[in-house]
């Protein structure tokens, strides 16, 4: 009880003081101007286009792989080795250190290329993507009863008509709430974009260049010792928080859908 | 009569070939879609092994210019270009076991609490709170550990400790020199605070596996809450309370961003737990970008190795715990 008491305090006094530092720093000027250099005002602007622009490739590139992968899992070789060895390893990948897959991929993307790129950051949050989205499509494709897929045979449909038009179709909403919870997963994710995406001071959408994104502008303005940039670290924190809050909640809201039917 | 058998049996022979050509054309697309799957599967192997082999092909020039003295060496000195990783692991190991020692207590009190005494009406919204807690960021804990708690710490706390246990013999040294705020102790509260609300969920789920059945026996024989959870829900769960307290320790030992923030990145090892130290992610974060030399990026490269090799080795022993008890639950 007094356990859980102060636990509970501990945690929403953070969520009360970012609120509170957050919201005095919101303005228009925070989604429409570019970070300023040190000691003059400005926004956001160009870390909340280039965290976008990264979460989406990242997203796009590794759904379909996490689908696919966990669709293997569930279906075809529900009970082959391989699929033991998979599920392991996916669950380690599922909370292994960020910073880990950060340098992983410095090493295959951002030494070739020699240089640090939008593109890298993006391909180093895929790799975070993939091992949840394998685990949400897994869980979810198993709940789909037998007797739909059986329906779907005895009518003469392949096995992949079957996952395609069947099972992917009653889980869909399932499907979706492992993509949202990625999401939510990577656009908070810093450790992985230092070294990786690096950071930008200026409006670039070019992912062959360096990229800003709002978690790495916010480690590197709360570590700064200019007041314009601290208030713009709160900020962006509360605008990650607001996000991924609000992703959480339609991710429990559709899981919470599939789960009753 | 044989004038009209021809034609039909033409259209026969058409429909069966059109058949098989479609059956064929299934097999076709079944095959492909379940080497394609499979395929996928294959790859997140590859991710994982893909990890391990760069890591090592990168900190390869580490370990042969210091060979195993690298893993004992405290020294890490970017202009003499000597390197050490025994300051960062010395900092990642304690701040993660101060971090436990205080979320597990409190976690599982949060999950007794969800589990056995929490009002019906109150365990939903207690426990999707604490779930969407888990999913903030760590940067967010990490910013307000900077700005909030350390200097609370500095002003509030850590003077009146100093002087606290000043004569006391072992203590003094634990708790001595300067209140700078930022430091192992920090770190590990902070740590602590960002564990919490996953070992509490975990250990809720693992504790709402005990069947009612035993709970109601124990009650009815007269038990009170406390020995219900300590003689029965504990003992049937305890593989999985462990499990999900090396869950929690796997993401304590990995974080990076609530740590860097608070840590001070001072590659020493001080007996002081208020003394800034460093951990392997916070090292690798502060300092990758800044790295010039092979062998200075090569030795960073090797800490994250070591890191990975370490949450792996916990991380795989939580699963098998967690899979034992699935295995439990399933008979």
């Amino acid at each position: 009880m007094v356990a859980a008491a102060i636990g509970l305090a501990g945690l929403f006094m953070i969520i009360v003081v970012l609120f509170w530092q957050g919201f005095s720093g919101l303005s228009l000027a925070v989604f429409t101007e570019m970070t300023p250099p040190p000691g003059s005002s400005g926004g956001l602007l160009n870390a909340i286009a280039g965290s976008l622009i990264m979460t989406t490739i990242g997203v796009m590139v590794g759904t379909p792989l996490g689908i696919l992968a966990g669709t293997y899992l569930a279906e075809y070789g529900r009970y082959s080795k391989l699929a033991v060895v998979v599920r392991f390893i996916n669950d380690i990948l599922l909370s292994a250190p960020s910073i880990v897959i950060g340098l992983f991929v410095y090493e295959i993307i951002v030494v070739p290329m020699g240089h640090f790129s939008g593109f890298a950051g993006s391909i180093a949050l895929a790799v975070l993507v993939v091992p949840i989205v394998v685990r949400t499509t897994e869980n979810m494709l198993n709940l789909v009863p037998n007797t739909l897929r059986e329906a779907g045979s005895a009518l003469g449909m392949p096995r992949s008509l079957v996952i395609r038009r069947i099972a992917y179709r009653t889980v869909s909403a399932g499907l979706l709430t492992g993509v949202l919870l990625a999401i939510a997963r990577i656009s908070g994710e810093t450790a992985p974009l230092l070294f990786t995406a690096l950071n930008n001071q200026f409006w670039s959408t070019n992912v062959l260049q360096p990229m800003s994104s709002l978690p790495t502008v916010i480690f590197q303005f709360a570590l700064s010792p200019y007041k314009e940039w601290q208030q713009l670290a709160w900020t962006g924190a509360l605008i990650i928080t607001l996000a991924v809050l609000a992703l959480s909640i339609a991710a429990r809201a559709l899981s919470a859908q599939t789960t009753q039917k | 009569m044989a004038q009209i058998a021809v034609p039909q049996n033409q259209m026969v022979s058409s429909a069966a070939a059109a058949r098989s050509a479609a059956v064929r054309r299934f097999a076709l697309n079944d095959a492909f879609f379940r080497g394609l799957t499979r395929s996928a599967a294959i790859v997140v192997l590859l991710i994982l092994g893909g990890t391990i082999l760069s890591l090592i092909l990168g900190s390869l020039p580490a370990f042969q210019a210091f060979g195993f003295g690298f893993l004992t060496t405290e020294i890490w000195n970017p202009v003499t270009k000597k390197f050490g990783a025994l300051a960062p692991i010395y900092g990642t190991v304690v701040t993660s076991f101060i971090a436990m020692l205080i979320a597990v207590p409190l976690g599982l009190g949060i999950a007794v609490f969800l589990t056995e005494l929490c009002p019906p009406a109150l365990r939903r919204p207690i426990g999707i709170a604490i779930e969407l807690l888990a999913g903030i960021p760590s940067i967010i804990y990490g910013i307000w550990g900077l700005f909030v708690f350390a200097p609370f710490l500095q002003v509030y706390v850590q003077p009146y400790v100093i002087a606290l246990f000043g004569n006391v013999p072992l203590l003094s040294s634990l708790f001595a020199g300067p209140p700078y705020g930022i430091g192992m102790l920090t770190a590990s509260l902070i740590l602590a605070i960002m564990v919490l609300p996953f070992v509490a969920s975990v250990s809720r789920d693992v504790f709402d596996t005990v069947p009612p059945m035993l709970k109601e026996s124990a009650y009815g024989v007269g038990c009170t809450t406390w020995e219900v959870v300590k003689n029965v829900v504990i003992p049937f769960t305890r593989v999985g309370v462990i499990g999900g307290v090396m869950l929690g320790l796997g993401r304590a030992l990995g974080e990076t961003m609530a740590v860097t923030f608070v840590i001070g990145n001072a590659h020493r090892i001080s007996p002081s737990l208020f003394a800034p130290g460093t951990t392997i992610s916070a090292s690798i974060a502060n300092e990758f970008t800044e790295a010039v030399g092979d062998l200075y990026t090569s030795s960073l490269i090797a800490l994250g190795l070591i890191l990975f090799v370490i949450t792996f080795i916990v991380l795989a022993i939580a699963k098998i715990m967690l899979m034992r008890l699935e295995a439990q639950a399933g008979r």
